[in-house]
């Protein structure tokens, strides 16, 4: 199957700190990737470079067939690049639904009354539309998780990058989340989600990577790679959760 | 009694001017965090072109708003994709430095062309026409229609940026501007619409300015300042607080005015320096995220 993302022979540094050392990974269109990884391995920087809010030292980002290395962020958005934030990041002085929508319209190339209906079906998925109109700043933490994907998703994303999206979360609302990025998923866009919550992860994705030391580490079926010894090593005891 | 209400009457016609001048300067720093030193130059840059405009075409005044409002908003979308958006990052010095260089070569540079001579726009018969407000109370029809202008003016930014895409984009960028590139926003494009924006307010500011009082290329900085004090009495942000802080200062000076002719603009400052004393966020700040 083609690959709609592919990094390649990604390098980058912050002074001495080595984030990406040489990283390849492709995600095949469709395809669901997780990647797991010690705190500072360089798993966010890779969204960043992805993005193009990161600038990577050396290698190339292939998307669709195309080098997007060099390419201004809202261009990457419009191609269909979406992503999430660890830490939401919502515009605090707009509305919910001003929000997704600035999203929707912007990140997808449609006028703001086209994209009405579809962002307050947006919201109704994601468990928000009781909110649409307060702001963004006010929403809880679950309710800021569920914004951040909202508006990812109203920008018509082909390739959907999760950063952390059930940290945080209780039992039950990282079940409802996982349900909703498991439809995400059915409707044809290809995933790549880190996370720290194994399980949840498991109950989606079809690989999983490991990113340790800005390196690539295991890759292949997610209950082998969970149950490897370089995991289990790097982890220690959390792979015994899966 | 009539005598007061007059004064403070007139003061608020001024003030409606005031807050032409404040609007343009309070868009532009909400957007991009960019303090314009250029903005009173660039407010007399405008009413020199719609000197020219009048000389050269025989417009009245008020008609050429319509060559001289697209001819600002071209200069200012080309100024920010051109020079300001490179100075734009996290250190606010380059920008300030950058329009403070700006605004010496405007000063220069309409010395140069148009000497230092004091120059005003006719507008002919309205000039002196006036309206009765009560008895012995009368109000000029130039001053009413410029506070009636500023009025709209105010309104229509503030359907702006909460009824529209545009007025969406200001604030997604305003607000965080990595997200908002991530969201396909180019944010580059939306500066130089805002700058753009404020530079078409300042075409209008700057041809009643124009029409009411003489002007000559050293006025500038001294429009800058009563553009300053008005956006911070009202309260950054906000653009009814920027209304406000005209009323506000164009009240203080009438005042001022009334009592000694010399404390027109002192008594102007103290009322700002009062305001900033007791309220410093200002009047009507914007509710913070």
């Amino acid at each position: 199957m083609a690959s709609i993302l592919s990094l390649e022979n990604i390098s980058k540094r912050f002074g001495a700190v080595v984030v990406a050392d040489g990283i390849d990974l492709a995600l095949d269109q469709g395809e669901a990737l997780g990647i797991i990884g010690p705190n500072g391995a360089g798993k966010t920087t890779l969204f960043g470079m992805a993005t193009g809010t990161v600038t990577p030292d050396a290698g190339r980002i292939v998307y669709d067939g195309a080098d997007i290395t060099r390419l201004a962020p809202e261009r990457r958005c419009r191609l269909g690049l979406a992503r999430s934030f660890q830490i939401p990041q919502p515009f605090s002085g707009m509305t919910v639904f001003e929000n997704v929508v600035v999203a929707a319209a912007f990140g997808a190339g449609e006028s703001e009354r086209a994209v009405y209906d579809r962002c307050a079906d947006l919201l109704d998925r994601c468990g928000l539309i009781d909110k649409a109109n307060k702001r963004a700043g006010g929403l809880t933490l679950l309710d800021r998780k569920r914004l951040e994907l909202a508006r990812a998703l109203a920008t018509k994303p082909r390739v959907l990058l999760l950063d952390e999206v059930a940290g945080g979360l209780t039992e039950h609302e990282c079940g409802t989340l996982v349900e909703l990025i498991k439809t995400v998923r059915a409707g044809g866009v290809s995933i790549i989600w880190i996370e720290h919550v194994v399980h949840a992860l498991l109950a989606v994705v079809d690989r999983l990577a490991v990113l340790h030391g800005g390196k690539i580490i295991a890759s292949g079926d997610p209950h082998t790679v969970i149950r490897s010894p370089q995991v289990e090593e790097i982890y220690m005891g959390i792979a015994a959760d899966a | 009694m009539t005598g007061w209400f007059n004064v403070i009457l007139q003061g608020v016609l001024i003030g409606g001017l005031y807050a032409m001048f404040a609007a343009g300067l309070s868009l532009i720093f909400g957007v991009m965090r960019l303090v314009n030193i250029a903005h009173g130059d660039l407010i007399v840059l405008a009413a020199y072109i719609a000197l020219m405009a009048t000389t050269s075409l025989g417009l009245d005044p008020l008609t050429s708003l319509i060559i001289v409002v697209p001819a600002m908003a071209l200069i200012g979308y080309a100024l920010q994709r051109g020079l300001l958006n490179r100075t734009l990052g996290d250190d606010l010095l380059p920008p300030l430095l950058v329009t403070f260089g700006l605004s010496i070569i405007i000063q220069n540079g309409l010395l140069e062309l148009f000497t230092a001579d004091s120059r005003k726009l006719q507008a002919g018969a309205i000039e002196v026409q006036t309206l009765q407000v009560m008895q012995g109370v009368w109000v000029g029809a130039l001053p009413f229609i410029q506070f009636v202008v500023a009025v709209a003016v105010i309104a229509g930014l503030q359907q702006l940026f909460y009824r529209t895409a545009l007025g969406r984009a200001f604030r997604a960028t305003s607000d965080d501007q990595a997200v908002a590139q991530l969201m396909g926003l180019d944010t580059r494009h939306v500066f130089a619409m805002a700058m753009a924006l404020s530079l078409a307010i300042v075409a209008i500011a700057g041809v009643f300015l124009a029409v009411r009082a003489n002007f000559d290329p050293s006025i500038g900085p001294a429009r800058l300042i009563f553009g300053f004090e008005a956006v911070i009495i009202g309260g950054l942000g906000s653009m009814w607080g920027t209304l406000a802080g005209g009323v506000i200062l164009g009240v203080a000076q009438a005042i001022g005015a009334q009592i000694d002719p010399g404390w027109q603009l002192l008594a102007g400052h103290i009322a700002f320096l009062v305001i900033l004393a007791v309220r410093p966020q200002g009047l009507f700040p914007k509710v913070s995220g």
